[in-house]
C-alpha cells in the first residue's frame, strides 16, 4: 500500500526535478499516443525534439524557436504574477489579440507617414490594448468580487468577435482585392518589427521577453510588491495582517499580464505574422498557462519552458509535414504535460510511503 | 471498583518523528466519569481518535465489556456506543441543527421525528436547543450543546468529551457538570479530556495522565492535591511568572465608540466597544470563543479600518491607518491563528520575519528588500525567545505549535511596540513555552509598553493581567482591576449562564 | 431586415433546445460543487462528450447509444481530474485548466475524420394530439427525449440534495470536509463520485450539442458554453431550479441573437454573435455580490492527516 505523508516543508529537489519528470512521461505517453495513430513513436519523438535543433534544416528552425517562443514566455511571465497570487487570470488570448489589435490600428492610421515615432506609438497602443482587457476582470473582481477566471475567459470569445470584425470592416486593407484582413506590416517600414540581425528571428518581441524574466525575477526576489505576490497566495489571511492591499495588488498582476500579453499580441502582429486577419491569433494565450507551470511559476524557468514549448510547436510542424501527424495531436501532446506536471508535483510536497503501515 | 467497560492495553501510535502514544494502558469502568489528563502535544488526542476509529494502532488492543474492539472507522465505534463531543467541533455551519445531528446518527428518523425528538432530550438535560436553527449563527456553547445533543441521541455507553469547558463561562461549566453527573447516573461512562486540575477534581472518579505519549500515572483527582497532578502531568515543577511592580503611564491606546459590523456571514459584529490602556498595564480580555476576538484583534492592528477617531493611539486618531502604517507607530499584533494568519506556512522563518519586521526594523529601501537584515532579525528572534529550529531557512510549518508562537510572539517583541495586542497568546502551546511567553509579556509591560492580551483561558488571563474585561457577543464589558475578582464576577461579565438551565433530574 | 419572419413559438422551442447543453453541463458541475469541488474543465469534458457522441452515434447509427458514449467519455476524463484532485492534491484550477486543454486537443485529434459526416438524427417525441396541438404543441411536446432527461435530471439532483440522505451528505462534505471525516464520512470517494457524474452529465451535454443542436462536427464547437455552464452555477446560488431558469435565459439570448443575424439587423454579425458572452459578464457581475450560499469548502483540498 502506497500512503502520502506531508514533508514538514517543499522539497527544492523535487521542485527542480518535477519538471523534467513530466517531461519524461509526456515524451513516454506521447510516444504511445504516436504509436496508436500508427507513426514511430521514436521517430515522432525525434522529429519533435530532435530535428529542429540539430537537424538537416536547424539553420532555419532555430530563428523560429525565437519567434515561437518569445509571445509566450511574455504571456506566460506575466501570467505567473497572478497564478502565484491566486489571481487566476485565462484570458491572456483576448489581452493578446487586444494589444494587436490596438497596436496594428495605431500603425495603420499613420500610414503611409514614415517615421522613427511610429513603432514606439504602436508599442505603447499594444501594451495598453492589453491592459485595458485585463483591467476589465480586474475592475470587476476588485469593485464587485465577480470572479476573474470567468469574466477574463468570456473576453476571449468577445475579443475574437472583435478581431473577426476589424479584419473584415475597420481594418481591411482596402487594396486588398475585398479579402479579409489588413495591410501587411512587414511592408510598411516604420511599423516594421523586423529581425534585428537579419535571419536570427530576434526582434524585438523576443528582447521584450528576456527583459521581461529580469523584471519578474528582480521583482519577486528583491521586491516588497513581488514578496506580497508571494505572500497573498501562500497565505491571504497573512497577506493582509502584513498590510498587503489585495485590491491594488489585483489591478498589478491583472494589469501586467494584460500589458504583456498585449505587447506580444503587438510584437506578433508587426512581426512575423505582418496582418491583422481572422486567425491571427493562434492559441498563445492558453498554452502560455503551460508554459507558466512548467515554468514553476519562476522567471527562469518560464524562459526554459517556453523554449521546449516552442519546440512542440515547431517539431509538430516538421512532424505533420513529414510524418502526417495530426496538428492536434501536439495539442494533445502539451495538454498531457500539464496533466504529468500536476501529477508529479504531488512529490515536493508528499512523501510516497511504501509498506504497511496501519496494523490494525 | 466497578466492572470495566473499556480496557485498553499497549496502545501505541507513532508518527514520522514522533511516538504519539506509546503503549499506554488503563482501563474504564461502568459508569465512571474518568479523567484524561495531559499538556497539549502529549498524545491525549490521538489516543481518543483511536477508541473513535479515526486512527488505527500501531500496536495494543482494547477490550469493549471484554470483547475484542477494534473499530475501523467512527461509524463501527458509534454502533458499539461510543460517542464524542470534538475539541474543534464537527459541525457544518450552513446546515441547521436537525441536519448535523442527522449527520452524526446511523440511522436517523425522518427530520421532523428526529426534530421532535431533539426537543424532548434537550429539555430533559437542560440543554435548549431549536432543531431548526442554522449552526452557523449558535454560540459556541450552544454549538457544543449540538454536538452532545448528537451523542445522547445514541444512547452511549461512553461519551468521550475533549476539553469540553474551553468554550463555556464558568456559570455554563456548572450547568455542564450537572448534566453529566446525571449522565453518570444513568450509567453511562465519560471520558473526559482536559489540562485543566481543578474541573477534574470536581468532577472525575478517576484520572489517567499522559506525558510525551506515555502513561506516567493514575490517581483518584479528589484525594490528589492540584499541584502533584501538574507536576505529573509537566514533568517538574514549574515557576510561576514573576510579575514585579510596574508603575502606569498615561493612557497609550483608547477605543471610543467602536462599533463595526460583522466581516462574514457566521461573524460577530462589535458593538459600541469602550477601552483604555495605559504604559506599563497589562489589560486582559476574557470571553468564549467567537464572542468578536478575532474582530477586535483585526480592529486593532489595522486589517479592519474604522472611523479615525475611534482607535485613538495616545491623542492621535489612528482608526483609519493600515497595518503598516501602525507598525510604524508602534502598534503591534499577534494574532490567534499561528498558520496562515500570523505567519505563512510554507514561507521560511527569514520571509516570515519580514512579514511584521520590514518597517519597524528597516528590512526594507525604496521597496527593497534587505533579505541578509530579516535573517539576522529572524536568528535574534530565534536566539532570544528560544525557538527550537535548524534555522531560519526553515518553512514555518516545520515547527512545533509552541515553537512557532515563540516565534511568533518574539517577532513583535523585538521591535519594541509601544503598544502589542495578542490573541491566545498560549493556545496549544506546552507549559514551559506558555510560561515564557506569559514572562515576556510581562516583562515588555514592566519596559513601559501597554498590552492587549485576548484570551480564553482564564487562569492565563488572572496570571498576568493588571485589569479584566470580557467580551460577549461583541460587547466588551467595562474593564475592571484584575485583583481580587472572583469567578463568579468574571463567569458573569463572559455573559453569565446564556440561558442555560440545570438539568431536569 | 424583416423581423418579421420571427415565429414566437418556433423562437421558445429553439430556446429550449439551446438551453439544454447548458442544463446538462451545469447540473453536473452543480453537483461537483456541493461536494467541495471546483472544477474547471467542464469545457473540455464537453467537447469529449461531443465528438464521443457523436463518433458513436455515426458508428452504430444510433443516437442513444451515441449519449451513453458520451456520458461515459465525459465520466472518463473527468477520473484525471479526480486523480490529479483528490489523490496527487493538485491545485482544482490548474487541474481544471489542463482537463480544458486537454480535451480540446484530443477531440480535435478524435473527430479528423467525423468533420462534414451528418449524424443519424434523433427523432422527435411525437405523442398524438399533444404534439399537435397549436403552440402548446411544439414548445412542450415537439421535442426530442434528451431535452426531457435534462429536466428530469434537474427535478432529480433537487430532490436528491434537499430529502436524501445522499444529498445531505454530499453538502457535509461540500461545507466542512475535516467535520465530515471526523465524523466517519469518505470524503475522498464522494468526491470522487461527485466528480464523475458531473463528467458524464458535461459529457451529455457535449454531446447534445455534436448531435442535435448543430448537428454536426467541428472543431472547439462548444465554443465556451462549459464556462457559461460554470457560470450559471454562480448564477443559479447553487440552486436546481434556478439552473433551469439561468440556463433558459441564455438560450433565450443565443436563440434571439442568431434570429436577428438570420433577420438581418443592422447590427454586425460578429457583435451579435458577442452579445451572449457579454450577458454572462454582467450576470456575473450583478450576483457576485451575494456569495453566501457557496459550499464553504468549495475549490479547497482534503488531506487526511492525524
Amino acid at each position: 500500500m502506497i500512503r502520502l505523508e506531508k514533508r514538514p516543508q517543499p522539497s527544492k529537489a523535487w521542485s527542480l526535478a518535477t519538471p523534467l519528470v513530466a517531461v519524461l512521461a509526456t515524451m513516454l505517453a506521447g510516444g504511445l499516443l504516436f504509436a496508436i495513430l500508427g507513426k514511430d513513436p521514436v521517430e515522432a519523438i525525434r522529429t519533435i525534439f530532435w530535428e529542429p535543433l540539430f537537424g538537416e534544416f536547424a539553420f532555419y528552425y532555430r530563428p523560429q524557436l525565437l519567434v515561437k517562443g518569445a509571445p509566450l514566455v511574455l504571456i506566460a511571465i506575466g501570467l505567473s504574477l497572478g497564478f502565484k497570487a491566486g489571481i487566476w487570470n485565462i484570458g491572456a488570448e483576448g489581452q493578446y489579440i487586444m494589444g494587436a489589435l490596438f497596436g496594428a490600428g495605431v500603425g495603420l492610421a499613420f500610414y503611409p507617414l514614415e517615421a522613427w515615432y511610429i513603432f514606439p506609438l504602436m508599442v505603447i497602443a499594444g501594451g495598453f490594448g492589453g491592459w485595458l482587457w485585463a483591467s476589465i476582470p480586474a475592475y470587476l473582481k476588485v469593485r464587485f468580487g465577480t470572479n476573474e477566471i470567468l469574466v477574463s475567459l468570456m473576453l476571449v470569445y468577445v475579443a475574437e468577435q472583435f478581431l473577426a470584425s476589424m479584419s473584415l470592416g475597420l481594418m481591411k486593407n482596402p487594396e486588398g482585392f475585398g479579402f479579409p484582413g489588413s495591410r501587411n506590416l512587414q511592408q510598411y517600414e516604420s511599423a516594421y518589427n523586423a529581425d534585428l540581425i537579419a535571419g536570427t528571428g530576434m526582434h524585438w518581441g523576443v528582447v521584450a521577453a528576456l527583459i521581461a524574466v529580469i523584471f519578474a525575477y528582480v521583482l519577486l526576489n528583491r521586491h516588497m510588491t513581488g514578496y506580497h505576490i508571494r505572500l497573498t497566495g501562500e497565505a491571504p489571511r497573512a497577506a493582509k495582517f502584513a498590510g498587503v492591499n489585495p485590491s491594488r495588488l489585483i489591478l498589478f498582476c491583472l494589469g501586467t499580464s494584460g500589458i504583456l500579453a498585449g505587447l506580444a499580441g503587438l510584437f506578433e502582429v508587426s512581426g512575423p505574422s505582418g496582418q491583422v486577419s481572422i486567425d491571427f491569433n493562434v492559441g498563445y494565450g492558453f498554452t502560455a498557462i503551460i508554459v507558466a507551470f512548467l515554468g514553476r511559476l519562476h522567471p527562469v524557468g518560464i524562459l526554459l519552458a517556453g523554449g521546449l514549448m516552442a519546440l512542440t510547436y515547431i517539431g509538430g510542424d516538421i512532424a505533420q509535414a513529414n510524418l502526417q501527424l495530426p496538428s492536434s495531436a501536439i495539442q494533445v501532446f502539451q495538454g498531457m504535460l500539464l496533466f504529468f506536471l500536476l501529477a508529479f508535483d504531488l512529490l515536493t510536497n508528499f512523501r510516497l510511503s511504501f509498506g504497511k503501515p496501519e496494523v490494525a | 471498583m466497578t466492572e470495566v467497560l473499556l480496557s485498553l492495553k499497549g496502545l501505541t501510535k507513532a508518527y514520522p518523528g514522533v511516538v504519539a502514544n506509546d503503549s499506554v494502558s488503563f482501563d474504564i469502568g461502568e459508569g465512571e466519569v474518568h479523567a484524561l489528563l495531559g499538556e497539549n502535544g502529549a498524545g491525549k488526542s490521538t489516543l481518543v481518535k483511536m477508541i473513535y476509529g479515526l486512527v488505527k494502532p500501531d500496536s495494543g488492543e482494547m477490550t469493549l465489556r471484554g470483547k475484542a474492539f477494534a473499530p475501523g472507522e467512527p461509524r463501527q465505534a458509534r454502533a458499539d456506543g461510543i460517542a464524542m463531543v470534538f475539541q474543534h467541533f464537527s459541525l457544518f455551519d450552513a446546515l441547521n441543527v436537525a441536519e448535523n445531528i442527522a449527520l452524526g446518527m446511523e440511522n436517523p428518523p425522518k427530520l421532523r421525528d428526529l426534530a421532535a425528538k431533539i426537543r424532548e432530550v434537550s429539555e430533559t438535560y437542560g440543554l435548549p436547543l431549536d432543531p431548526y436553527r442554522t449552526v452557523g449563527d449558535l454560540s459556541a456553547g450552544e454549538r457544543q450543546r449540538v454536538e452532545i445533543i448528537r451523542c445522547l441521541l445514541q444512547d452511549p455507553k461512553l461519551l468521550i468529551m475533549d476539553e469540553p469547558t474551553s468554550v463555556l463561562t464558568p456559570q455554563e461549566v456548572d450547568i455542564l457538570f450537572q448534566t453529566l453527573e446525571k449522565l453518570r447516573a444513568e450509567g453511562t461512562s465519560i471520558l473526559y479530556i482536559s489540562h485543566k486540575l481543578e474541573e477534574i477534581r470536581t468532577l472525575c472518579d478517576h484520572a489517567t495522565i499522559l506525558r510525551l505519549g506515555k502513561n506516567v500515572g493514575e490517581c483518584v483527582p479528589a484525594e490528589t492535591s492540584a499541584s502533584e497532578m501538574a507536576e505529573l502531568m509537566v514533568g517538574s515543577a514549574l515557576t510561576p511568572p514573576e510579575r514585579g511592580d510596574r508603575e502606569f503611564g498615561a493612557v497609550a491606546l483608547d477605543i471610543s465608540g467602536l462599533s463595526v459590523p460583522s466581516p462574514s456571514a457566521f461573524g460577530t459584529a462589535l458593538r459600541n466597544v469602550h477601552l483604555t490602556v495605559r504604559r506599563g498595564e497589562i489589560l486582559g480580555i476574557g470571553g468564549v470563543a467567537g464572542n468578536g476576538q478575532d474582530e477586535l484583534l483585526s480592529v486593532l492592528s489595522g486589517e479592519t479600518l474604522t472611523e479615525a477617531d475611534a482607535v485613538k493611539l495616545g491623542k492621535d486618531p489612528i482608526g483609519r491607518l493600515g497595518p503598516v502604517a501602525r507598525r510604524a507607530l508602534g502598534v503591534l499584533a499577534a494574532p490567534e491563528e499561528r498558520l496562515g494568519h500570523a505567519a505563512a506556512p510554507d514561507m521560511s522563518l527569514t520571509e516570515n520575519a519580514m512579514l511584521t519586521g520590514a518597517t519597524r526594523e528597516g528590512l526594507v529601501k525604496n521597496g527593497f528588500l534587505k533579505w541578509a537584515a530579516a535573517k539576522e532579525f529572524a536568528e535574534r528572534v530565534i536566539k532570544e525567545f528560544d525557538v527550537r529550529t535548524p534555522g531560519p531557512e526553515n518553512a514555518a510549518r516545520s515547527l512545533s505549535g509552541g515553537n512557532l508562537q515563540k516565534f511568533v510572539i518574539g517577532r513583535e517583541v523585538l521591535q519594541r511596540p509601544e503598544v502589542l495586542v495578542v490573541n491566545q497568546p498560549t493556545w496549544g502551546v506546552d507549559a514551559s513555552a506558555a510560561a515564557a511567553i506569559r514572562q515576556s509579556l510581562l516583562d515588555l509591560a514592566a519596559g513601559g509598553a501597554a498590552v492587549i492580551c485576548i484570551s480564553q483561558d482564564l487562569d492565563e488571563l488572572m496570571e498576568i493581567s493588571d485589569s479584566f474585561a470580557a467580551l460577549n457577543e461583541g460587547r466588551l464589558s467595562a474593564p475592571r482591576p484584575a485583583a481580587g475578582l472572583t469567578v463568579e464576577e468574571i463567569g458573569l461579565m463572559m455573559g453569565g449562564a446564556h440561558g442555560m438551565e440545570v438539568a431536569h433530574v | 431586415m424583416d423581423l418579421s419572419a420571427i415565429n414566437p413559438v418556433l423562437l421558445i422551442a429553439s430556446l429550449m433546445v439551446a438551453a439544454t447543453p447548458l442544463l446538462f453541463a451545469a447540473i453536473g458541475e452543480l453537483v461537483v460543487e456541493k461536494a467541495g469541488v471546483l472544477n474547471l474543465g467542464v469545457e473540455g469534458m464537453m467537447i469529449i462528450g461531443a465528438i464521443a457522441g457523436f463518433a458513436t452515434a455515426v458508428e452504430t447509427g444510433s443516437p442513444l447509444l451515441g449519449f451513453v458514449a458520451a456520458a461515459g467519455a465525459g465520466a472518463l476524463l473527468s477520473v484525471l481530474f479526480a486523480i490529479l484532485t483528490q489523490f496527487a492534491q493538485a491545485n482544482q484550477v490548474a487541474s481544471g485548466l489542463s482537463l480544458t486543454l486537454f480535451g480540446l486537443g484530443l477531440s480535435a485529434l478524435m473527430g479528423q475524420s467525423y468533420v462534414g459526416v451528418k449524424p443519424p438524427q434523433m427523432e422527435k417525441l411525437n405523442i398524438p394530439v399533444l404534439s399537435d396541438l397549436p403552440v402548446v404543441g411544439p414548445i412542450l411536446f415537439g421535442h426530442d427525449l434528451m431535452l426531457y432527461v435534462a429536466i428530469a435530471l434537474i427535478a432529480a439532483v433537487w430532490a436528491m440534495i434537499k430529502f436524501s440522505r445522499l444529498g445531505l451528505v454530499l453538502r457535509a462534505v461540500g461545507e466542512n470536509h475535516d467535520a465530515a471525516h471526523a465524523l466517519g464520512y469518505k470524503v475522498v470517494r464522494i468526491r470522487i463520485l461527485a466528480i464523475l457524474f458531473g463528467g458524464a452529465c458535461a459529457g451529455l451535454g457535449g454531446a447534445y450539442i455534436s448531435l442535435i443542436r448543430v448537428p454536426q462536427w467541428t472543431e472547439g464547437m462548444t465554443a465556451g458554453i462549459g464556462w457559461i455552464a460554470l457560470a450559471l452555477v454562480v448564477f443559479a446560488s447553487w440552486k436546481p431550479w434556478r439552473v433551469l431558469l439561468g440556463a433558459y435565459l441564455f438560450g433565450g439570448v443565443t436563440v434571439v441573437q442568431l434570429n436577428l443575424q438570420a433577420a438581418g439587423v443592422a447590427i454586425p454579425v460578429e457583435y451579435l454573435a458577442m452579445s451572449p458572452y457579454l450577458i454572462t459578464i454582467l450576470v456575473l457581475v450583478i450576483l457576485s455580490a451575494d456569495k453566501s450560499s457557496a459550499p464553504a469548502a468549495l475549490g479547497r483540498n482534503f488531506h487526511a492527516s492525524r
